[in-house]
């Protein structure tokens, strides 16, 4: 029961509610960063990293110590605090120990502070639960590294995308970013497909 | 006298030479999120403006007091602190619009348009200019949010403002008001707008060092991040 339960909330945040295409959340490195392959693989390794770890982290300082306390309204200003914290804590960690990981994720890492799907997966996860209160620990860590996963789903779909978009002949004025979003809003439309349209 | 028309021209360079949205390219995720009805981007843009001009102030009046070396986390604090002001407003005066938002409110804290500006005018300017500057390019940022908001919701809902215009002349086009609808009108703006600068908004753009992106592009060699 308790399991099937985290496979669908998982596989929702990949599909259903993929933060990118669905929700407009990270639509800078979406544009951005998706032209090459194994950049877009890069970026969103470290995204699913920092998610994970943001919501681990916010999760219990929001219920245990701002909840009880009535600081909600801290909120926006903790979470980004913590955010901006923990990726320069990770930035140097992973700098003195896993120097392999670094030079491939190091360069992604300092653009992550200022990317919404990671403040959004963290503020979301607080909605969910005063929506159901069964929602815990468990549920917002899966949730957080589901959604993860779906910018990396939607990353490398993408990439696969503009790469054909290169070889093409568009007309002037749509050159650069205006193809890329039509191109992005066909690939949302694929996306669509997964909740109905409604 | 040449002072306040310099102020004006730093009110009015945000509204179309350099239009955060459609010029500049910062602030994209609002942009798509909110736009499903006109009042609710002029909600977001409004927020927006108020955070705008007084985070722009405020990291004015510090930029001699803030080190170099911190500086980002700095803004992001000072941000943060006014969005939280701007979350409460906006909570305690106009709940519809709060509940419209949603997450979106306070995820202005991350909106590339204020964290930008603070880096790319804010840190180098006097008050009153930096002030102007975040008003500029706030009305540029509501008007273009207005734009957007007007076309999905006539071509999606057949309304704007909630008021019936299209409504027994053809059927609403549902799919304007879902994501893709979004991508595909700011696509198509953002044509327009090369299309009436001859092409040359995309290169002139000095987006890069307010742009988050900043550090990837130059490290890539990429031209990414002028467009």
């Amino acid at each position: 029961m308790r399991a099937s339960h985290l496979v669908s909330i998982f596989l929702a945040a990949i599909l259903t509610e993929n933060y990118t295409l669905n929700k407009f959340l990270g639509i800078c490195p979406f544009l951005g960063v998706s032209k090459k392959l194994n950049t877009a693989v890069g970026m969103s390794s470290a995204v699913i990293f920092v998610m994970v770890l943001a919501t681990a982290v916010t999760w219990p300082v929001y219920f245990y110590l701002l909840l009880p306390k009535g600081l909600e309204y801290m909120q926006t200003l903790v979470y980004i605090l913590i955010i901006a914290g923990l990726v320069q804590l990770v930035e140097i960690v992973l700098k003195k120990y896993i120097p392999s990981l670094y030079n491939s994720l190091g360069i992604y890492l300092p653009l992550i502070t200022t990317n919404c799907a990671v403040l959004g997966v963290t503020l979301l996860v607080v909605e969910k639960q005063q929506a159901d209160a069964s929602y815990g620990y468990i549920e917002a860590l899966v949730n957080a590294f589901g959604a993860g996963v779906g910018f990396l789903v939607s990353m490398v779909i993408f990439s696969g995308v503009r790469s054909r978009i290169e070889n093409s002949d568009i007309p002037e004025s749509l050159k650069g970013l205006p193809i890329t979003l039509i191109a992005a809003s066909l690939v949302a439309v694929s996306f669509l497909g997964f909740s109905g349209i409604a | 006298m040449a002072k306040s028309r310099n102020l004006l021209q730093e009110i009015t360079k945000g509204i179309i030479k350099e239009n955060p949205v459609l010029c500049l390219v910062l602030g994209t995720c609002p942009t798509l999120a909110v736009t499903t009805a006109a009042s609710n981007a002029i909600g977001m843009g409004i927020a927006a403006t108020l955070v705008l001009v007084c985070s722009n102030a405020a990291i004015s009046l510090l930029r001699n007091l803030i080190p170099d070396k911190v500086r980002i986390p700095a803004y992001i604090t000072v941000i943060a602190g006014f969005v939280t002001i701007v979350q409460m407003l906006v909570k305690a005066f106009a709940p519809g619009i709060d509940k419209s938002l949603g997450i979106y409110l306070p995820l202005i804290v991350v909106n590339c348009i204020i964290l930008g500006r603070a880096e790319m005018f804010a840190s180098k300017n006097r008050v009153l200019a930096s002030m102007a500057d975040g008003l500029g390019m706030g009305i540029g940022f509501t008007a273009t949010l207005l734009l957007m908001g007007s076309i999905r919701e006539l071509l999606g809902a057949g309304t704007i403002f909630g008021l019936p215009i299209l409504k027994n002349f053809m059927d609403p086009i549902i799919i304007f008001l879902l994501p893709p609808g979004g991508f595909f009108v700011f696509g198509m703006l953002i044509a327009l707008a090369n299309k009436l600068n001859n092409g040359k908004t995309a290169k002139n753009a000095s987006s890069c060092e307010g742009c988050p992106m900043h550090g990837i592009c130059k490290s890539d060699g990429r031209e990414e991040c002028d467009k």
